[in-house]
C-alpha cells in the first residue's frame, strides 16, 4: 500500500492508503476533517473542493497517492486564531448559505477565484468562477453577493 | 472503485516499461476523465501509472509554432502569456474547458488521448494542423483522430507534447451543454499564413471532423458572409436527448460564425 505524506492546513501528516483512496476519503476518514463534503461523487458539484499546492481542485476525483508531497488546504484551514476568514464571515453576513452543504466548496472556490482574479470581482466573473459549484438551496444570488463583499475584505 | 497497483515513475521509459509489465494498465494524467470512469466501473485497470511524476508541463513559444508539454493543465495553457499572444483562440479554448477546478487538473495530453467526441482540444488540433509528439513518433492531427474515443495511439504509447503551428488568425466558439459543460457543438476556424482556411467541428458527430465546404468558402474570404450559401447537412450527426442532428447542424453554422467573429 502506498504511504502518503502531505501538509494539511500547515500540519505534516502521513498515512497508508490504497491506490484507489480518494483525496476526499483521506481528508475525511483518515484525518477526520469532515468540513470537506461529498455531494455528487461524480466531479460535478464542487462540494469537495480543496486547495492542492494553492489551486482549487475536486478532491473526489483526485487520488490521495497522487498528492504525496503536496500542501493541502481544507475549509478547516481558513480560520485563523478562532477568527473566521473574511470569505467565511462574508457568507455569514450576506446569508450566502441555507443548508450549508455546498458552502465549504463554495468558499474554497471563492478564495481561489480571488487569488486568480483579484479583489474587485464583477458579477459575471463570479458566476463563471463558480461554474463548478452547485447549490441546491440559495439560487446563488446571495452567494454572489457574499463572494463580492468577501473578496474586497481579503 | 476497484483497487489497483499505483505507480508514479519519473521517466517516460520507466512508465512504458511498467505499462508493458502490467496485466491491464492505464496511464493517469489529471484523472478528470479516468477517475470518474473507474468509479463507474467502466474501467477496472490492474495498474495505474501516474504520469504526474514525469513533470512534463510547460509551454514553449517559437517563431513558427507553440509546443505544449502533455502534462500542461488547461488552466496553465489559458493563462500562458505566450499562447495568448501567439494563438489567442487556443488559450481561449483552454479557458473554456469545464470549470476552474477541472482546468486545474485536466491536461492536454489526457484530453487528446481520451478523444471524447465532445471535447474541445481535438477541434483546435485538427483545425490548426497540430502534430502530436509521443515517446515513439510524431503524428499529424489529420491521422491522429480515428473516431469515437479512438486515436492512432498504441496501448503503451505516451503523448509527450503537442506542437501547434502559429496561424495568421484563429478562433473557437462552443455551445456548451449547460450541465456537463462539454461542447454540444464547438467550431475552431483557422486562417494560415497563406490565407488557406481550416475548420474543425467537435461535439456534433461521433468524432471531430473538418467541414470541407466551409474551408473552401473561407479560403476565399475569411468572413462570416462567405458562409451565406452553406447549409450544413444533418446526416451522420449525433441525435440524443440534448439535441437532434438537425439542431446540431444548425449550431455548426452559428458556432462557425461566432468563431469567425472571435478570430484573432
Ligand atoms: C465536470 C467536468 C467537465 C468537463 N468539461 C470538459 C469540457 O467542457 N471540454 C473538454 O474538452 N473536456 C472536459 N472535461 C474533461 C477534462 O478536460 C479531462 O480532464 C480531460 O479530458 C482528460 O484529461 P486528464 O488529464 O484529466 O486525463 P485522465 O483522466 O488522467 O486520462 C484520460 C485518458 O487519457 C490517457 N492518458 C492521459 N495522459 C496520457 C498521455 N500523456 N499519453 C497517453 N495517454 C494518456 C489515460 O490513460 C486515460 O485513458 C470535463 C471533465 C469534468 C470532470
Ligand atoms: S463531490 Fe466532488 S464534485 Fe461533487
Ligand atoms: S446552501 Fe444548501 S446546497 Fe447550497
Amino acid at each position: 500500500m502506498p504511504t502518503v505524506s502531505m501538509t494539511v492546513n500547515g500540519k505534516a501528516v502521513k498515512g497508508e492508503v490504497e491506490g484507489r483512496t480518494l483525496l476526499v476519503e483521506f481528508i475525511r476518514e483518515h484525518l477526520g476533517l469532515t468540513g470537506t463534503h461529498v455531494g455528487c461523487d461524480t466531479s460535478q458539484c464542487g462540494a469537495c473542493v480543496v486547495h492542492v499546492d494553492g489551486k482549487a481542485v475536486k478532491s473526489c476525483s483526485t487520488l490521495a497517492a497522487a498528492c504525496d508531497g503536496a500542501a493541502v488546504t481544507t475549509i478547516e484551514g481558513l480560520a485563523k486564531d478562532g477568527k473566521l476568514h473574511p470569505m467565511q464571515e462574508s457568507f455569514r453576513e450576506h446569508h450566502g448559505l441555507q443548508c450549508g452543504f455546498c458552502t465549504p466548496g463554495m468558499i474554497m472556490s471563492a478564495v481561489d477565484l480571488v487569488k486568480r482574479e483579484g479583489k474587485k470581482l464583477d458579477e459575471d466573473t463570479i458566476r463563471h468562477g463558480l461554474e463548478g459549484n452547485i447549490c441546491r438551496c440559495t439560487g446563488y444570488q446571495n452567494i454572489v453577493k457574499a463572494v463580492q463583499a468577501g473578496a474586497e475584505k481579503m | 472503485m476497484e483497487n489497483f497497483n499505483y505507480h508514479r515513475p519519473s521517466k517516460v521509459a520507466d512508465a512504458v516499461k511498467l505499462m508493458k509489465k502490467a496485466k491491464d494498465g492505464k496511464y493517469l494524467a489529471g484523472g478528470h476523465t479516468l477517475v470518474p470512469t473507474m468509479k463507474q466501473g467502466l474501467a477496472t485497470p490492474t495498474d495505474i501509472i501516474d504520469l504526474s511524476g514525469l513533470k512534463n508541463a510547460g509551454v514553449k513559444v517559437g517563431a513558427k509554432s507553440v509546443v505544449i508539454q502533455a502534462g500542461t493543465t488547461h488552466a496553465a495553457v489559458a493563462a500562458d502569456k505566450g499562447v495568448r499572444k501567439a494563438i489567442p483562440g487556443l488559450a481561449a479554448l483552454a479557458g473554456g474547458i469545464g470549470d476552474p477546478h477541472v482546468r486545474h487538473k485536466g491536461t492536454i495530453g489526457g484530453s487528446l488521448a481520451n478523444n471524447d467526441p465532445a471535447a474541445d482540444y481535438p477541434a483546435a488540433c485538427l483545425a490548426l494542423g497540430a502534430t502530436i509528439h509521443t515517446n515513439a513518433r510524431k503524428i499529424p492531427a489529420d491521422k491522429y483522430f480515428t473516431g469515437l474515443f479512438s486515436t492512432a495511439l498504441k496501448d503503451d504509447e505516451i503523448i509527450t507534447a503537442v506542437e501547434f503551428p502559429i496561424p495568421k488568425k484563429s478562433g473557437y466558439a462552443k455551445f456548451p451543454n449547460p450541465a456537463s459543460l462539454y461542447a454540444m457543438v464547438g467550431v475552431y476556424v483557422v486562417q494560415d499564413g497563406k490565407g488557406a482556411a481550416r475548420v474543425a467541428v467537435t461535439g456534433a458527430g461521433p468524432g471531430v471532423f473538418r467541414q470541407a465546404d466551409m474551408e473552401v468558402a473561407l479560403s476565399k474570404s475569411f468572413k462570416a458572409d462567405a458562409l451565406a450559401g452553406i447549409a450544413v447537412k444533418p446526416r451522420g450527426l449525433n441525435s440524443d436527448i440534448h439535441g437532434s442532428a438537425a439542431y446540431r447542424a444548425h449550431l455548426i453554422s452559428v458556432m462557425a460564425r461566432r468563431a469567425l467573429a472571435a478570430a484573432k
